[in-house]
């Protein structure tokens, strides 16, 4: 019995008890300061589906093993322009949304085959290199920004030159999804539609992982050479991965803005990565191994935690901002964690 | 000969590159010469030491330490606290120094003790473990100062009680510590270094024991005679009339530099500086041939947190604020590119390289709003554009060095094969 105990704990890992337990403790705390728990959990829910694809596009990446995709920025800069097109066209509702989706992926499907080639030639190295190559084009896309030829008034400053920093979709796409069949229950506001398409991502992708060309990039994560025994293209497995993470990434930001409510341009991408990696990586996966479930799980925990910690921690601590400190060292502190875990020491 | 120039060419096409930038940037930016010497006079003293707190890790095989970021903090939270107790000068300088070394030494091990633990990605690993302890950082000024920690000056606590302040003013305290010490107009600087190399260099050439080649004395009256012009550089500037001979050089803080410039040099002349080169090969063969391999790696870390602590404090004297929570944190962003643009990789530097880096990185930083604004209508296009070279260059030499291991690793395994 002890012993099944000391496995399961070392099978979950000391971080994920801690981080669980901690969140566990704010919502009984928060229910103890009083906070509205209900609206609490709903905007759980709001945060999990919002942040849910962005999540999952590192999925692929781990699985093909080319590692945690630290390089997401490209696929949410495809995204960002996707959007920014369909509102220039002024096209709003579920169709605005449709429409940016349908012109982010061939873009991001673009980028990603590039970047996929790259992180081909850089093998060992994917995660700096990945890291350093998502770095550079958000900071060259600010220069872009500034040039970019939109017309509508929605996009650009009004006086000056370049796009606005934040861009509000209100009349546009605002909370489509969110509000699509929504309904409340015993206080929760459940956010359906927003929910159904995550889980509906989440459900291609299990697709996905059982086609040939998916156990085919699994086969290729767990053992390069077995791969390479059976027949399998190691490098087109790797690329297919990227790609399809490249394109989660521009799907996962337009869904995150249409609940958030804006696009942010600028530097606003630039650790948007660090954010979806440290959400898995508390769901479960390790750096070789992700499941669905551990996406579903782990942005359910690390965007409550982020979420519910707010509030309590301001009744608690009134100065400062805590809550975002926090944020630091968990979101960090688990990627660190998770790096020792799969490092190459001997 | 031919070749050779190619070669060459090849082999510091980054440097190369960057010079032709700067170049340009000079001359699209319109602005006055003098100003961007002074600029860069300024920007050189502030900079140099943290650049060369890089080099030894990337010897001893680590790559570039992106960890030095922590030694930064170290010194922060040293200078924070010595500040609060009324530290001023010289003499508190010095004492943050001293106090800031077993901080910096300390947090370097436990750096080192995890980058032990992920051989092969400890670029990635130390960039996170910047931005761990960033998180640590922010929890210990914003939260535990003012409750459990006391402070010597309550001035400098966010009003509530709690937390340090943004931005601490070092006028008054630590501002120009050092480099206040001892000032000297350039065209002296340049007469002094000129009498010295040549004198040096005299000694060298008529009353060495060894006998020289043909070749030897040759280079010799080359090297004698640049000595030479660097004196009559220093004269011609004091006679003609030009803005320059009115430059200040802080001649202690070069002096330090200078120091730290030596010490990575003759470092790898000891024993410790040869295991930490064999290391840096080839772990393996290291190991074979008796050298604690993990205790070395960790030594390198601590040298180079250690060296960046107290580059930050110097860097801080001079800039005169210090910014609590924004001071440290592109420190390793800034150094690594200028040492790359040096012409270093992540296997290879030179005291050389990082300092050549340190003048054109900042030549560029200090030319491109300009520059921006001339080319494009728009000063934010040459700021954006800065930070874009300071990533770009860290992407593009990580990838070009990746690639070449990995290619190197199919071709053995290729011959393996055979």
């Amino acid at each position: 019995m002890k012993d099944k105990l000391s496995h399961l704990i070392k099978n979950i890992g000391i971080p994920r008890i801690t981080i669980v337990t901690l969140l566990i403790v704010i919502y009984i705390a928060a229910y103890y300061l009083g906070l509205n728990v209900p609206s609490l959990f709903s905007d759980n829910l709001v945060r999990m589906g919002m942040n849910g694809i962005l999540v999952l596009a590192m999925v692929p990446g781990i699985l093909s093993g080319t590692g945690l995709n630290f390089g997401l920025p490209l696929g949410v800069i495809c995204g960002i322009i996707g959007g920014l097109i369909s509102i220039e066209f002024h096209v709003t509702g579920l169709l605005g949304l449709l429409l940016a989706i349908i012109v982010s992926i061939p873009l991001s499907v673009i980028t990603g085959y590039l970047y996929g080639l790259l992180l081909n030639r850089v093998k060992g190295s994917e995660m700096m290199v990945g890291t350093y190559v998502g770095f550079s084009v958000v900071s060259l896309m600010c220069i872009a920004w500034l040039v970019m030829p939109f017309k509508s008034d929605a996009i650009r400053w009004p006086i000056g030159d370049g796009l606005r920093t934040t861009i509000t979709l209100t009349g546009y796409y605002d909370k489509v999804l969110d509000r699509f069949l929504a309904f409340p229950i015993g206080g929760v506001e459940v956010p359906t539609g927003l929910l159904l398409f995550f889980f509906f991502m989440c459900y291609m992708m299990y697709l996905f992982l059982r086609s040939k060309t998916g156990l085919a990039m699994v086969a290729t994560g767990s053992s390069n050479k077995f791969a390479k025994a059976s027949g399998i293209n190691v490098d087109k497995s790797r690329l297919i991965s990227t790609v399809i993470s490249t394109a989660l990434g521009a799907i996962g930001i337009l869904v995150y803005a249409q609940s958030y409510g804006f696009f942010q341009l600028y530097t606003a991408p630039l650790m948007m990565a660090f954010g979806a990696v440290a959400a898995i990586l508390l769901g479960g996966a390790s750096a070789h191994n992700a499941k669905i479930v551990h996406v579903i799980l782990g942005v359910f925990i690390f965007q409550g935690l982020l979420l519910a910690a707010l509030p309590v921690a301001n009744v608690i601590f009134p100065q400062g901002n805590l809550s975002e400190v926090m944020r630091v060292v968990v979101q960090y502190g688990i990627i660190l964690y998770a790096l020792t875990k799969a490092g190459g020491g001997h | 000969m031919k070749q050779k120039i190619k070669n060459l060419l090849i082999q510091n096409v980054v440097t190369i590159v960057f010079v032709a930038l700067c170049v340009g940037g000079i001359i699209a930016s319109e602005q006055p010469l003098p100003f961007i010497v002074k600029e860069l006079i300024t920007r050189i003293g502030r900079n140099s030491f943290l650049v060369l707190a890089l080099i030894v890790p990337v010897i001893a095989g680590m790559g570039l330490n992106f960890g030095i970021v922590i030694g930064a903090m170290a010194a922060q939270i040293v200078m924070i606290f010595l500040i609060s107790f009324g530290a001023t000068g010289f003499g508190g300088f010095m004492l943050a120094m001293v106090l800031s070394t077993p901080l910096a030494a300390f947090f370097g091990y436990l750096i080192g003790k995890v980058l032990n633990k992920t051989i092969g990605q400890e670029m990635i690993t130390s960039m996170i473990i910047g931005f761990f302890a960033n998180g640590l950082y922010q929890l210990l000024f914003l939260f535990l100062i003012g409750t459990i920690i006391p402070i010597g000056n309550e001035a400098y606590l966010i009003p509530g009680g709690v937390g340090i302040v943004n931005t601490i003013d070092l006028k008054g305290n630590l501002m120009y510590a050092l480099d206040g010490l001892w000032m000297m107009k350039l065209p002296l600087v340049f007469m002094i270094t000129g009498v010295i190399c040549t004198v040096l260099l005299l000694i060298k050439q008529f009353m060495g024991k060894k006998e020289l080649t043909k070749a030897q004395s040759k280079l010799g009256y080359v090297r004698i005679g640049m000595g030479v012009s660097i004196f009559a550089v220093g004269i011609i500037l004091n006679v003609t009339t030009n803005i320059y001979k009115f430059f200040d050089i802080p001649l202690v803080t070069a002096f330090f530099i200078a120091l730290i410039a030596i010490f990575n040099i003759a470092i790898f002349k000891t024993k410790m500086g040869h295991d930490f080169r064999t290391v840096g090969q080839d772990m393996h063969i290291a190991h074979v041939s008796g050298v604690n391999v993990a205790k070395r790696r960790i030594l390198s870390i601590v040298i180079s947190t250690v060296l960046a602590a107290w580059g930050q404090i110097i860097f801080l004297q001079n800039l005169g604020t210090l910014n609590t929570y924004g001071s440290h944190v592109q420190i390793s962003t800034f150094a690594i590119a200028a040492i790359l643009i040096g012409g270093a990789s992540v296997t290879k530097a030179t005291v050389g390289q990082a300092l050549l880096g340190v003048v054109l990185f900042h030549t560029l930083f200090i030319v491109s709003p300009m520059a921006g604004k001339n080319l494009f209508g728009n000063a934010q296009v040459g700021e954006y554009f800065r930070t874009f070279i300071a990533y770009g260059v860290i992407g593009l030499s990580l990838g070009l060095h990746a690639w070449k291991t990995f290619t190197q690793k199919q071709n053995k395994d290729k011959i393996d094969l055979e």
